[in-house]
């Protein structure tokens, strides 16, 4: 057990624990959070989930967790580890089963007083557009053919279809396509999952959210993302539905035999890796990126879903009803990035699972636009509670892999929220608070209750405490679609 | 205690699926129950139908993961639940002939069967094991 004895304070917003905790940490675990989250961190197994990733081989750096950490399942959701290439190990575990679980930000210039009484509306009409629930299908259905056309294209390909625009690929991290994707990596079962449930958004805890702009920090960044006090936005967060999850199914059980292979010894199965230059390195790799791009199309497909509710609710009755997308970004991927270790630049894989990339300034790969303000980092709160929008900084250039935190983080359990809490009375408590509340299943959206995570304001005062990310504008909900 | 069963257990992020059973058999046959309630998963009367499934793996906790994804794979695919399970299984081999019905609703998703911890565990009366689902 991690007791707080265990860490050296470096700062109020980062605390460390050294190799010499347990024989078999390659490198230290580094914690952004305050004394208060850290000691909350403390009950459930979160913290021994980063010692126990700080032993996979190749890593450099530090294990970094971020202050919405909390236990998963091997390694920690809210971390971020980097290993070396090029025969440092990918490990499928620490990317997560939903590959390329990310959030996509789009934003307005409606104003919240125009589109009021037009809200219940306008929730029912993107639960009509934007299919969801277990095993959702009738989005958008495709052959095997485009399957494998979507794995290579990723958003792209909706360009040709009239599902994206240049504006939207342009703000997508990586343009929406990941290089090196290779449908042939990928299993018959996979594909099967993955052709019927495009442009889905799933259950658990994936959503749709309409929010109003309720402060703005930084008004110069948000005037380059186009985001304005009182007008309406919209979060798609979700991922590479059963495509992503068998993909990574798939590997686990495969790199279970892999780790024998190459002598790789490990504290739980779930963190089994493969060196990246190995033949099941690449093939995962070739088909985590697969997933990948499938994840981006489907964020796009649920975007341009989202556009068709609008002009369906709000053509007429306000005076512009565009989306403009202001970016989409991973929080559950492997990335081959540049970063400096100990002085030195090198090629790493940066795992990132529930961590946001949040590249700073002058990075690369961010577009024109985002150059100069840093990339734009969307952290969804729960249902009910605030979300932000920040930027990447230098900090996060230089202390975690140009990182930050990726929501609010849970708090309580599963069983414990669906004991405390009652789908429908949360519902008309949300519904009183003047947000209005689609959902699939009620005992689905009790354990999503806002209760269930931690207070996302103190997830932000960290971060941007720390240094690896700023402020740009806090959103309240006003909608929530969930599957 | 009761010979054989299931509860589940405190999760933060998760669900974790406490497991007994006598033998390998009855271990496999408390996770499917165990999965399908945890899902919510409701069962029409008819029509009946089975599945015969052949699963081989390396060792006990890859045979649990590959026999429950496989359940998973057809609940998805064919909206088909087991209700009925008539399973031979030793510690690499299952052999199951399955009967059940399609389902009427599920009320949440499983995305994943994880190996996170997974170890079956022999005890005075049988077998147990905790599974974590990613969900």
């Amino acid at each position: 057990m991690v007791a707080l004895k265990d860490f050296r304070k470096i700062s109020d917003y980062e605390w460390e624990i050294p190799t010499s905790f347990r024989h078999d940490m390659r490198v230290p675990v580094r914690l952004f959070a305050t004394r208060d989250l850290l000691e909350a961190s403390l009950d459930d197994l979160s913290i021994e989930q980063a010692v126990n990733a700080a032993t996979l081989p190749g890593l450099v750096g530090h294990v970094i967790v971020m202050p919405d950490m909390h236990q998963g399942y091997g390694f920690p959701i809210g971390g971020v580890a980097a290993t070396a290439l090029p025969d440092g190990v990918i490990s499928p575990g620490a990317i997560g089963y939903d590959i390329n679980c990310g959030v996509r930000l789009l934003g307005s210039s409606i104003e919240l007083e125009a589109a009021e009484p037009f809200l219940s509306d306008l929730a029912t009409a993107l639960d009509h557009y934007c299919p969801s629930g277990v095993g959702s299908h009738g989005g958008y259905p495709v052959t095997d053919a485009e399957l494998d056309q979507v794995c290579r294209q990723g958003a792209a390909w909706g360009m040709k279809r009239g599902l994206a625009t240049e504006q939207d690929l342009r703000r997508t991290e990586e343009g929406g396509a990941l290089s090196g994707a290779d449908p042939a990596a990928v299993s018959a079962r996979a594909k099967a999952r993955g052709r019927p449930q495009l442009g889905t958004l799933g259950a658990g805890n994936h959503f749709i959210e309409v929010d109003v702009v309720e402060q703005v920090f930084d008004a110069g960044a948000a005037q380059v993302m186009g985001l304005q006090e009182g007008m309406l936005t919209l979060q798609i967060h979700c991922g590479s539905r059963g495509f992503g999850h068998q993909i990574c199914s798939d590997y686990v059980a495969q790199f279970q035999e892999a780790v024998r292979r190459y002598g790789i010894k490990l504290p739980d199965r779930e963190l089994v890796c493969a060196p990246m230059d190995s033949p099941e390195g690449k093939a995962y790799i070739a088909a985590m990126r697969a997933a990948a791009n499938y994840a981006f199309l489907n964020r796009q497909i649920l975007a341009h879903g989202a556009r068709q509710a609008f002009e369906a609710v709000l053509a007429g009755k306000v005076r512009n009803w565009h989306l403009h997308q202001i970016y989409d970004i991973a929080h559950n991927m492997g990335k081959e990035e540049t970063h400096t270790v100990d002085g030195r630049q090198m090629r790493v894989c940066v795992h990132r699972k529930g961590a946001t990339r949040a590249f700073g300034p002058g990075a690369p790969g961010l577009p024109e636009e985002y150059r100069s303000t840093g990339q734009p980092v969307l952290v969804p709160g729960s249902m009910g509670t605030a979300s932000w929008v920040l930027v990447g900084t230098e900090g996060s250039m230089e202390r975690s892999f140009g990182s930050s935190c990726h929501g609010a983080g849970r708090v309580l359990s599963r069983s414990q929220a669906k004991k405390e809490i009652r789908g429908d009375e949360l519902r008309r408590t949300l519904e009183k608070r003047g947000i209005h509340v689609r959902a699939g299943s009620l005992p689905g959206l009790a354990e999503e209750a806002p209760q269930a995570y931690k207070d996302v304001d103190e997830v932000i005062k960290t971060v941007t405490g720390a240094g690896i990310a700023r402020k740009v504008a806090r959103l309240r909900p006003v909608a929530v679609i969930k599957g | 205690m009761e010979p054989t069963g299931f509860e589940e257990h405190r999760h933060t992020a998760d669900w974790a699926l406490r497991v007994w059973a006598p033998d390998m058999a009855g271990l496999l046959e408390q996770a499917a129950r165990g999965m399908y309630l945890l899902m919510g998963v409701e069962r029409r009367d008819e029509p009946r139908a089975e599945r015969e499934l052949e699963i081989s793996a390396p060792d006990p906790e890859s045979l649990l993961v590959s026999f429950l994804s496989e359940l998973l794979f057809i609940l998805e695919q064919e909206y088909l639940v087991f209700d009925s399970f008539d399973i031979e299984a030793g510690t690499s081999h299952v052999s199951a002939r399955l009967g059940g019905a399609p389902c009427s609703a599920i009320a949440k998703e499983i995305k994943a069967v994880t190996y996170h911890k997974l170890n079956v565990q022999e005890t005075s009366q049988g077998l147990e094991v905790t599974i974590v689902f990613d969900v």
